[in-house]
């Protein structure tokens, strides 16, 4: 026999007895099954702890329900969990139309936000070249050798072993037709045009990208970005026009590093598995690849790194909250980076082609 | 002695939807040391931003009456200091006065220098922010709010977190710059102590009725007949 009872027809719901949170799972399964109550007589309950009190404030979301017959220190704990007046209604369950509409609604927000960033822009540059609004050039140093100097190693490494991985897929191939020599042309043209300057890229955004958004959205969640305003200091010019600068130097700089890291990761699998002299691979290398082809490739890179170090410092000055806002942000700059390479890519490859390059 | 600061039916919120206070108007003469009161979330430091050009009125009129100079005629104090933390100490005094003056890098570096004695902090100089304790942080940043002789300075805040000793210090920091440079300063605090210390005059906002409950003297505010404007001050619960 539980120590409980809820009695009462319609909207009047009785409780009788203790109710405790021992027995709330079986208190709420009988709640939920019953019309929401107009008065709770509570004058035969002995005990009511806070759950089963929550309970109540619950049941009665949004509902005038008046409690009778409340002892002292019931009256106490209802005040505290009901308070004075109704709790607020629930809001109301959002249809599905409606959920879109507030999806497209933040979308038209986010375009707006990328859009008064471009205007920012370039305004930043035009009162930076009239003299009006100072960047703090003395930091641009500071960003290439972060990001270039110290980001060395790994677009090294990555692109040698790409260079590397491509040439040993084709080994099978090339040795069937007998066409091992082939391998220079595949390894310099995949690695100048395209592989180079995307996995330099990737690095980039994964390094600087993602860098720029934690530092600016740190400094706008300090209000640091506030600061500077209230200086009369604009922080596009002061802050982003440094770091997209840093950036258009240091990517094609790395590509073309990273061009011979991939070149030297083809020779290495032409020399060890197909027989290949280094004096071979390089004349073959030489005859195929033209300027044009690293060219391209260094012009790419330079549009991802402005496209790289824009969105890290818009993701960066739109942060929004604390530490969670800063990681959505630096998470967000990552994912946005990723896209706009693939995009930026495939744009340069149509229009590269179109000139006949 | 004039206005420099004239709110007329000021609506106070971050967006039409939230509004904080409504019709709110206000006064702050040149040369007092002027409180915005209010518990947490009532919209205190929002009108700062506002008064600091930061944010912009939902509605109303908020007019300044600052020189039309070419540099920033306020300076402002968050309530962390947002001080550079790339920087130092110095450094970041430093920042106005390169982008504003023409003045060379010695000279620079000597007004700097004095702003930070002014505050109590020439041996911290070159110090970067991480270091210094939370009143240090927050005297670096009055001192980075002086730097362009600003005649009005805004204060979010500034005994939050702070001891009892040192808050007090700085309390008196404030009224001796204020008096001595002939400053206006807006000051956001709920700090009992520091409401009769420094204030002349204040505005308490209330987020229950979203208007100005009451504005006066801190005297003239002690003494009202308002239940909330004495829960306030004498710090007794509202609701038990």
């Amino acid at each position: 026999m539980p120590a409980w009872q809820i009695l009462g027809r319609g909207d009047r719901l009785e409780l009788v007895g203790e109710l405790r949170l021992d027995d709330a799972a079986a208190i709420w399964s009988v709640l939920r099954e019953r019309p929401t109550p107009q008065t709770i007589d509570v004058s035969r309950v002995t005990l009511i702890d806070g759950t089963v009190m929550a309970l109540l404030a619950e049941l009665t979301r949004g509902v005038p329900a008046e409690l009778v017959g409340a002892r002292p220190e019931i009256a106490e704990l209802a005040h505290l969990y009901l308070g004075a007046g109704p709790i607020r209604p629930r809001p109301p369950h959002e249809a599905a139309l409606a959920r879109l509409g507030g999806a497209s609604r933040r979308l038209a927000h986010s375009l707006g936000d990328v859009v008064r960033f471009a205007g920012e822009l370039a305004a930043a540059v035009v009162s930076v070249a009239r003299r009006e609004q100072t960047a703090n050039w003395r930091s641009v140093p500071m960003f290439i050798e972060r990001a270039g100097a110290d980001g060395l190693p790994i677009v090294l490494l990555l692109n040698f072993l790409v260079g590397f991985v491509g040439a040993y897929q084709s080994t099978d191939q090339l040795r069937q037709f007998g066409a091992n020599i082939y391998v220079a042309d595949i390894i310099g043209v995949s690695v100048t045009r395209e592989l180079a300057p995307l996995i330099t890229a990737i690095i980039v955004s994964g390094r600087s990208g993602a860098a720029f958004a934690a530092e600016l959205g740190t400094m706008r969640v300090s209000e640091e970005i506030d600061a500077l305003r209230t200086m009369g200091i604009a922080p596009v010019p002061y802050l982003v026009l440094p770091r997209v600068v840093a950036l258009a130097v240091v990517a094609p700089v790395l590509t073309l590093l990273g061009d011979v890291a991939g070149v030297l990761g083809g020779l290495v699998v032409g020399v060890t598995s197909l027989g290949l002299t280094s004096r071979g691979y390089l004349t073959e290398l030489r005859s195929m690849v033209v300027a044009s082809d690293v060219w391209t490739g260094l012009v790419k890179s330079a549009m991802f790194g402005i496209s790289i170090a824009l969105i890290g410092c818009r993701q960066g000055l739109t942060t929004r909250g604390a530490a969670a806002g800063v990681g959505h942000g630096t998470t967000a700059t990552v994912v946005e980076c990723l896209f706009s390479i693939v995009v930026l890519d495939t744009l340069c490859t149509v229009v590269f082609r179109g000139f006949g390059l | 002695m004039t206005d420099l600061v004239i709110a007329r039916d000021l609506a106070i919120g971050w967006t039409p939807e939230a509004v904080l206070i409504e019709h709110a108007s206000f006064e702050v003469r040149r040369g007092e040391i002027f409180g915005i009161l209010g518990r947490s979330a009532a919209g205190k430091s929002t009108l700062l931003r506002m008064i600091a050009g930061l944010t912009e009125p939902l509605a109303g009129e908020l007019v300044l009456d600052l020189p039309h100079d070419h540099r920033p005629s306020l300076g402002v104090m968050f309530q962390q200091g947002a001080l550079f933390g790339s920087m130092t100490v110095a450094e970041n005094v430093e920042l106005p006065l390169e982008r504003w003056t023409d003045l060379p890098a010695d000279a620079i570096r000597a007004i700097a220098r004095a702003k930070l004695r002014l505050v109590g902090l020439e041996a911290a100089e070159q110090v970067l922010p991480t270091e210094l304790s939370g009143g240090m942080r927050k005297r670096a940043a009055i001192a980075r709010a002086l730097a362009l002789e600003p005649p009005l300075l805004l204060l979010d805040e500034p005994s939050s977190g702070l001891d009892p000793i040192t808050s007090a210090e700085l309390d008196q920091l404030i009224v001796i710059l204020a008096r001595t440079l002939g400053l206006t300063v807006v000051v956001v605090t709920h700090e009992l102590g520091s409401i009769d210390a420094i204030l002349d005059r204040c505005i308490l906002l209330d987020n229950e009725s979203r208007s100005i409950l009451a504005q006066g003297t801190p005297e003239e505010l002690h003494a009202s007949a308002i239940p909330r404007v004495q829960h306030f001050f004498h710090r007794t619960p509202e609701h038990v």
